[in-house]
């Protein structure tokens, strides 16, 4: 099985992580894969409105993904649609698992995820972003955030999917991960799979995220320590 | 009321600036070229800590039945949250819209681009050309980065290739034919503070600010749009001053468009 980009089977596209790209931005990150490029703003823990969905023991952890107009091969109309608020929505939830909410009872951690530039794997680019952004705006994290998409091409496990391959793919398998405490924070599947299939996926999904996780502790590291 | 205010208006009148710049100084400005491969046209824009990107699209359409040889252009903008504390999700404000408006006609009706050479076949297939403006994090002087960020962008920006259909072909490579301009738009915004006007202001600069005024100039040193925004009147020679000062600096600033 050859890849479109000649890429082996288990290797990522290009990744580049550069931290704190934002000054606006509480914490920023910006994060390309291959030809999908996020740019990631976090904004708080600041307060929560409409004050009626603050809560009472914790933060909210709040996403906007959008999808820049001129970032498809199509222009994509601005605004929102029913797919950015389905990202937006579990990828709070798979960022909101790592943070210590707690400790911000009421307030609102706001992330915001242009992406600029897309070609598959938007959303997990938009969450590998999001976690370092987050990290450098010192929000208190329990772990890392990786996210990494799976596929399965003429029966050969793929690991994140570029461009046309998502359409080749029996199956988009994006899945994030924290990869200190091993769980899983986000998981979707489109397709037709087996148990098996599933298992395998799996595997390829640990071994990549460590690969992701050390491009996003190297950005923050750039950052803050040098 | 704020306490910036106060003090940069203090400065102004001594002929001072926060940052230690003249009255007619920009900040630093760098241009980055073509950073989005799939639109047909882009660039990345700073102006200080300002970094706003535009993204050229080109797709066919139908003309319109009044202009049946005449392509189409449209700019937008979208103050993204991403960009400022100040932002807010939700459909575009009054401020996008004049920023976008702003930017359309210093493109559109000055004429920057010749709708005619968009025609491809007379009543039935025009290039319709969406410049969309994203603004990643606001500093001051949206107005300045935003139209030079547009400008480059149709300056890079090259066909796609069509298929036998006619239709744009996302699958082969662009074409290395370069949209036809006809002069590189640069627009030069003035905030009047006190009674000076400062070029390219930033945040503080334009919350202190009483007027402002836009100038866009071409490459032949002519002024082809002009924006005057806020309560307060300018003076016959405050506006002079603006337009000279737009054409030297114009000048200046378009040699990095490249």
């Amino acid at each position: 099985m050859k890849r479109i980009d000649g890429r082996k089977a288990d290797e990522l596209r290009e990744l580049e992580i550069e931290a704190g790209v934002l000054r606006n931005a509480t914490g920023s990150a910006r994060v390309r894969m291959g030809r999908t490029i996020a740019v990631a703003g976090v904004y708080g823990p600041r307060e929560m409105f409409p004050r009626r969905l603050q809560k009472n023991e914790k933060a909210t952890v709040q996403v906007r993904y959008t999808m820049a107009p001129f970032s498809t091969d199509e222009r994509v109309r601005p605004g929102r649609s029913r797919r950015s608020q389905e990202i937006s929505m579990v990828a709070a939830n798979a960022l909101e698992a790592a943070v210590f909410t707690e400790d911000f009872p009421k307030a609102s951690i706001d992330v915001f995820v242009d992406i600029i530039q897309a070609d598959a794997g938007t959303r997990t680019a938009a969450i590998n972003a999001a976690a370092v952004a987050l990290a450098d705006a010192g929000v208190p994290m329990r772990d890392m955030i990786c996210s990494v998409a799976i596929g399965k091409i003429d029966g050969t496990y793929v690991v994140d999917l570029a461009g046309k391959e998502e359409d080749a793919s029996v199956c988009d398998f994006p899945v994030s991960y924290m990869p200190n405490l091993k769980k899983v924070t986000h998981m979707q599947m489109d397709g037709n799979i087996t148990k098996k299939d599933m298992e395998e996926m799996m595997k390829l999904v640990v071994k990549t995220c460590e690969k992701i996780h050390k491009a996003q502790k190297e950005a923050l590291e750039k950052r803050w320590l040098k | 009321m704020r306490v910036q205010d106060d003090f940069v208006r203090k400065l102004a009148s001594e002929g001072k600036r926060i940052d230690g710049r003249k009255m007619d100084e920009t900040r630093p400005i760098e241009i980055i070229s073509r950073p989005i491969e799939k639109a047909e046209g882009s660039a990345l824009v700073r102006i200080g800590d300002t970094q706003v990107i535009a993204g050229v699209k080109l797709s066919v359409a139908e003309p319109y039945s009044d202009r049946p040889d005449e392509g189409s252009l449209m700019a937008g903008a979208e103050f993204s949250p991403i960009a400022s504390p100040d932002f807010e999700p939700g459909p575009p404000n009054a401020e996008s819209i004049e920023l976008a408006r702003v930017i359309d006609r210093g493109i559109r009706e000055s004429g920057a681009i010749d709708v005619k050479k968009l025609c491809i076949k007379k009543g039935e297939k025009v290039w319709m050309v969406s410049v969309d403006i994203n603004i990643l994090d606001n500093h001051g002087n949206l107005l300045d980065a935003s139209a030079l960020a547009a400008s480059a962008a149709l300056a890079n920006t090259v066909f796609p290739a069509l298929d036998k259909d006619g239709k744009v072909d996302f699958y082969a490579p662009k074409t290395k034919t370069k949209l036809p301009i006809a002069f590189k738009p640069v627009a030069c915004t003035f905030y009047k503070v006190g009674d000076k006007m400062l070029l390219d202001p930033t945040r503080d600069e334009e919350h202190a600010a009483t007027a402002r005024i836009t100038i866009t100039t071409r490459d032949d040193g002519n002024v082809a749009a002009i924006q005057k925004g806020g309560i307060e009147g300018l003076t016959e020679e405050e506006i002079m001053y603006a337009a000279e000062t737009s054409i030297k600096k114009g000048k200046d600033i378009r040699k990095l468009i490249k």
